[in-house]
């Protein structure tokens, strides 16, 4: 097992998972989202190539509304 | 008039409308949907966030009810106070919307003010217009920073009437002026429009056009708001091109003097 961060979150997970592993697991397949592993974006096209390694910073993006930043965020 | 084409032209794309919309501060993404639809816009900014993990797989997504065949969209960088933040948010947008390259660049100074920092703006500029991104950039009304963006390539400039989310309409006509004049790309007027004659100013001194979000979402009737808006910016369009009068100081009758019986 491995430790990842997952949006700020830790997440202990086997040392083959992979990107494709943890959008099935986040239930976010067929959704339109982004990911950024250690600040480096992984196309969607390799997420099930793509294994993670342990410590790995994850952020998974979505479009939300927003403008102009009225509210400091 | 309304048969004649007055395109808007931003990086090559045509725009009927010349009013751009934000997504933000909505009751809820039916109202986001129909404002959207009533405002007429044809470009649509929205933010790019960290996925809620937690969140119910099936709940509606933004880009379900602003869907990208139909509108443009433009993700922006709103929130992001340093220019790695800026560029990363670009980047990761390019990735969501299958590589799609048009984005609002704004890189804040501070969170009272959210004036542009822009020193920052222009380095965030630099990179991304060097990684292949269309950038239309939010700016302060400062003509030679305004006229910087462009030679660095950026495809639209888009100053500020007023602070964001201020509603205070346009506070230096002459700097947004001497910013329209001296541009070969589009200047759209962005934030601090808070009702129609504020946007038919911005269109009457020369603007492409308007980008807004809290002037229509922060309305008592949002889409009555957006409908408004739609009208100012077209009419606002029309005198621009129709050139006004000049102004006079003394009155000058409209009726003739010749033929009174009196």
């Amino acid at each position: 097992m491995m430790t990842i961060y997952v949006n700020g979150e830790a997440r202990e997970v086997s040392t083959d998972y992979t990107a494709a592993q943890l959008v099935a697991t986040l239930g976010l397949e067929g959704r339109r989202i982004a990911m950024e592993v250690n600040r480096d974006i992984v196309p969607r096209s390799r997420y099930a190539e793509h294994i993670f390694a342990p410590g790995d910073q994850i952020e998974v993006v979505h479009a939300i509304g927003g403008g102009q930043p009225s509210q400091p965020l | 008039m309304s048969d004649r084409q007055d395109p808007l032209i931003i990086a090559g794309e045509r725009y009927t409308s010349r009013l751009l919309v934000g997504t933000g501060k909505y009751k809820d993404l039916e109202e986001t949907r129909v404002a959207i639809e009533a405002s007429g816009a044809e470009i649509v900014t929205v933010a790019v966030r960290r996925t809620n993990i937690g969140q119910n797989p099936g709940e509606p997504n933004l880009l379900d009810v602003v869907p990208p065949t139909r509108y443009t969209i433009l993700p922006n960088t709103a929130g992001c106070y340093t220019v790695d933040d800026a560029v990363r948010t670009c980047r990761l947008a390019r990735e969501l919307l299958d590589g799609h390259d048009l984005v609002k660049l704004e890189v804040l100074g501070d969170q009272k003010t959210l004036y542009p920092d822009v020193t920052a703006t222009l380095e965030a500029a630099e990179i991304l217009v060097k990684d292949g991104f269309k950038v239309m950039v939010y700016t302060s009304d400062d003509p030679i920073i305004a006229k910087r963006l462009e030679e660095m390539g950026c495809v639209a400039v888009m100053p500020l009437a007023a602070p964001i989310g201020s509603g205070l309409g346009i506070q230096n006509r002459y700097n947004i002026v001497e910013i329209v004049e001296n541009a070969k790309v589009p200047i759209l007027v962005d934030a601090g429009v808070g009702t129609a004659s504020d946007a038919a100013i911005a269109m009457e001194l020369g603007c492409g056009g308007v980008l807004m979000n809290t002037a229509i979402a922060e309305a008592k009737d949002p889409i009555l708001m957006a409908s408004a808006m739609k009208k100012a910016i077209e009419a606002g369009r029309e005198a621009f091109l129709a050139g006004r009068m000049p102004r006079k100081r003394y009155a000058s009758a409209s009726s003739p003097l010749a033929g009174t019986f009196f």
